[in-house]
């Protein structure tokens, strides 16, 4: 396929700032560079067209080692530009055919881009995932609590002691037991969602704006227990440490707390379509 | 062991938890139209951050 060499380069786009600041390379090992306009700036890299272009493209986010390689470089970008200056990430793999596009986008979207490096100034984001035991074992999720596992349990040994009179109606005893298991489950369930709510308003109510992703999958975050909340909070700098302390005392109970960060503001860069 | 202390994850980019950074760079960022070769808001998000991680997963961690 000798015409593929012939394909222009595509230009990626990482991040928006106020100003130029020095960046470590980008996607494909490509050095990172800036592009201005109307006060903003926009940080691109080149990459080629076999891999960047809309088909190739498709492919290659199939390939976890690819995405893993092309999420990485685009963190280090984004990373390094917001450690030096307010940024606005860009959404991953968002690729344009030219430089000359690039710096239409920022003329025409100016005051959106504006608007949400103001909204970031002075803030970062934070993680706050919050675990708590899985629900297979409800004894040790209502621990301390008086909840309906515990009684369950309770309602359980009191019919072993009885179990000349149970032996007659096993099928009887099999479903009341089945029965206070699930509702011994089912309230640790709801349980566990009114503390997850309960630290998300907390948290959100000392950041400046809060946001709930979607719970991790246990295969992929590598733990065995139940992810209740994964939330993203944009924290003013100087209220960094008092954060961390709240997200420190919402935890405890059966629940674990883990803190991450600070990131930049990447959950918090939601622009209005033009 | 205490299940309850906060652990805080300050780590250099190339150590950032691949996961953790996938929420942020499929959920999160500007998401820009038009004139685009290419946008990943364009492409079915679930189908890329679970189907095709999880399959990986699966094939180099699974039947254990």
């Amino acid at each position: 396929m000798p015409d593929l060499t012939y394909l222009p380069d595509l230009t990626y786009l990482y991040a928006v700032a106020r100003e130029p600041v020095s960046s470590p390379p980008g996607v494909a090992g490509s050095p990172v560079r800036t592009v201005a306009c109307s006060g903003l700036v926009a940080y691109v890299s080149s990459v080629p067209s076999e891999q960047f272009g809309e088909e190739p493209l498709r492919r290659s986010l199939e390939d976890l080692d690819w995405l893993a390689e092309t999420a990485r470089a685009h963190h280090r970008v984004v990373d390094a530009v917001a450690a030096a200056t307010t940024t606005a990430p860009v959404r991953l793999v968002t690729v344009y055919g030219d430089e000359a596009q690039v710096v239409e986008l920022l003329e025409r979207r100016a005051a959106s881009f504006t608007e949400v490096l103001a909204h970031v100034t002075g803030r970062r984001e934070w993680g706050v995932k919050a675990y708590s035991s899985p629900p297979e074992e409800p004894a040790q999720v209502g621990e301390g609590r008086g909840g309906g596992a515990c009684e369950g349990d309770r309602q359980a040994s009191g019919r072993a002691c009885e179990s000349d009179r149970q032996a007659a109606r096993p099928g009887t005893a099999y479903l009341q037991r089945r029965r206070a298991t699930l509702r011994g489950r089912e309230q640790a369930r709801r349980q566990a969602l009114q503390r997850a709510d309960h630290i998300h308003r907390a948290l959100t109510a000392l950041a400046a704006a809060g946001y709930r992703h979607r719970a991790q999958d246990p295969r992929l975050s590598g733990r065995d227990d139940v992810m209740l909340l994964n939330g993203a909070y944009l924290v003013d700098e100087a209220r960094a440490e008092e954060f961390a302390a709240l997200a420190g005392r919402l935890g405890g109970d059966g629940v674990e707390i883990r803190l991450t960060g600070p990131w930049a503001p990447y959950s918090f860069t939601v622009m209005e379509p033009a | 062991m205490r299940r309850d202390v906060v652990a805080c994850e300050q780590l250099p980019p190339e150590r950032v938890a691949l996961v953790d950074l996938l929420d942020r760079l499929l959920a999160g960022g500007v998401v820009v139209t038009g004139d685009l070769v290419l946008s990943i808001a364009d492409i079915d998000l679930v189908h890329i951050s679970l189907r095709t991680v999880l399959s990986s997963v699966d094939e180099y961690g699974g039947i254990l």
